[in-house]
């Protein structure tokens, strides 16, 4: 969709990658194109190495081997600064809800009304109107994360990466922030998101990474993966369902 | 207790200078201790770690020896003498500062260091880099920070030996509410001890009030390490 809107389309390209640790090659990617035509899920069970990947594409994480490629170009502070990420526990500053966002919008240097009007139609996109003075940390843990989606978005970032944003919600918080999460999509932003919630691959992904024990198993448009997998892993995982 | 409700102005006096003597160090130690905190929390240098045990060694140092160093700084043939603070209320703060800065960089560190890792991942991918968090911990880190300058006050206000060395206890110039009771109570002038003693006792109770306040604020806003 990105493509067809000729959003001048920047690719995020993964070359090579490898992360060790204690002698033990926890992610190992060899090529990985993340230009798909909408949302892309990754999923696979725990410990696949779906988190690292994540802090390696956002540059978190220096790869020993291999590298992240934006544009053709290895990342750089620029490229970071149009992603956003939004972690699996969010992180949300002892602060009042308004506060949290107007933090981003004076980093990029918006004038004070400015500021104000958009933290008014952050917290209407999050259905949190009436909560801006709120202490954030006093928040639910759907509102919490809904505004960790906020803050996010406040960036105005090309890439949204989501470390299993649902994974601790209840279904209805779960649809309120799939609902965020295509908004933001068909607005143009790249959607990349982890999940092990199959349900949540189908409703959402318009293509699907599997991965396991480090590496992808398999990528490609979501019916295909989810419908037709054709790695033993994936069709492993698909058939064990939420279970993993 | 008659001479607190009749008001008796030379204890007011000495209550008066107590409060300022141990605020201004406080207030001074804070200017000091939370930007040296947050630094060994954030920054990586060497001698870090040996930064870390000397401040924590200053911390738990006898008040009597800080006021024998104090002393021996500002005395006549000190590297300070010339200054001549010896026996001022000045000589005091600077003892009390001494006694103080460690405990408030200390707290600093601990609560900023826990608060850093918590914060480092998300304040990276909003671009905040290593310098710019400081501001942002130590703001976060408020209500944690609070409580330590309580804590740095507790000890200001209660201590007696280091301030009797640097300060002399000279009637209406330097005798603060520690020192008039450890001479009043030697002189046998126990009404006057027990008036300031009572005082001290109500102000650690409302220093102790103040410190639950902002722990109760802080489980009202959700905070954990606050
Ligand atoms: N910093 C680290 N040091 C050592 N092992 C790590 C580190 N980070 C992650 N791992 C290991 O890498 C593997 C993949 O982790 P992760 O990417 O978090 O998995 P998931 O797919 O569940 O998100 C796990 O086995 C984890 O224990
Ligand atoms: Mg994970």
């Amino acid at each position: 969709m990105r493509d067809m809107l000729c959003d001048t389309a920047s690719s995020l390209f993964v070359r090579n990658l490898r992360v060790v640790r204690n002698g033990k090659a926890l992610l190992n990617v060899s090529r990985l194109s993340l230009d798909g035509p909408g949302p892309t899920l990754i999923l696979g069970p725990n410990g696949a190495g779906k988190s690292l990947l994540l802090r390696c594409l956002h540059g978190l994480i220096e790869p020993d081997q291999g590298r992240v490629e934006q544009d053709g170009t290895p990342l750089t502070d620029r490229h970071k600064a149009q992603q956003a990420m939004v972690f699996q526990q969010p992180v949300l500053l002892r602060r009042s809800v308004a506060a949290n966002l107007d933090f981003v919008l004076k980093r990029q240097g918006l004038p004070r009304g400015a500021r104000k009007l958009r933290i008014e139609s952050l917290l209407a996109e999050g259905g949190l109107e009436g909560k801006a003075r709120q202490p954030a940390r006093s928040l639910s843990g759907g509102e919490a994360q809904r505004l960790a989606i906020l803050r996010a978005l406040a960036l105005d970032p090309e890439t949204l990466f989501l470390d299993e944003p649902t994974s601790a919600l209840d279904p209805n918080a779960t649809q309120m922030i799939e609902r965020m999460i295509l908004r933001a999509s068909s607005r143009g932003v790249r959607i990349v998101m982890v999940t092990h919630d199959i349900g949540q691959a189908r409703r959402l992904a318009a293509d699907i990474v599997m991965m396991q024990g480090g590496h992808v198993v398999e990528h490609g448009l979501a019916k295909q993966v989810l419908n037709a997998p054709q790695s033993d892993a994936a069709r492993r995982y698909l058939a064990g369902g939420l279970v993993t | 207790m008659a001479l607190i409700l009749n008001g008796d102005a030379e204890l007011w006096a000495i209550v008066l200078l107590s409060l300022k003597v141990s605020i201004f160090a406080v207030l001074i130690a804070a200017l000091i201790g939370m930007p040296v905190g947050a630094a060994l929390a954030v920054a990586r240098f060497p001698g870090r770690r040996a930064m870390i045990v000397l401040m924590n060694a200053l911390m738990g140092f006898p008040p009597v020896v800080v006021g024998l160093l104090v002393y021996l700084m500002l005395s006549r043939s000190g590297p300070l003498g010339v200054l001549e603070l010896l026996y001022t209320p000045t000589a005091m703060i600077i003892a009390q500062v001494v006694l103080v800065t460690p405990i408030v960089a200390a707290l600093t560190r601990q609560v900023i260091e826990m608060l850093a890792e918590e914060y480092s991942e998300q304040l990276r991918s909003l671009g905040v880099s290593r310098l710019a968090s400081v501001p942002v911990l130590l703001w976060d880190a408020r209500l944690a920070l609070i409580t330590a300058l309580l804590a740095g006050f507790g000890r200001a206000i209660a201590e007696v030996g280091a301030v009797i060395i640097v300060g002399g206890n000279i009637n209406h110039v330097t005798r603060v509410m520690t020192t008039t009771i450890a001479l009043e109570t030697s002189k046998g002038n126990l009404a006057l001890a027990l008036a300031l003693g009572a005082i001290l006792i109500g102000i650690a109770i409302a220093v102790n009030a103040m410190v639950s306040a902002v722990s109760l604020r802080a489980e009202q806003e959700g905070l954990r390490h606050a």
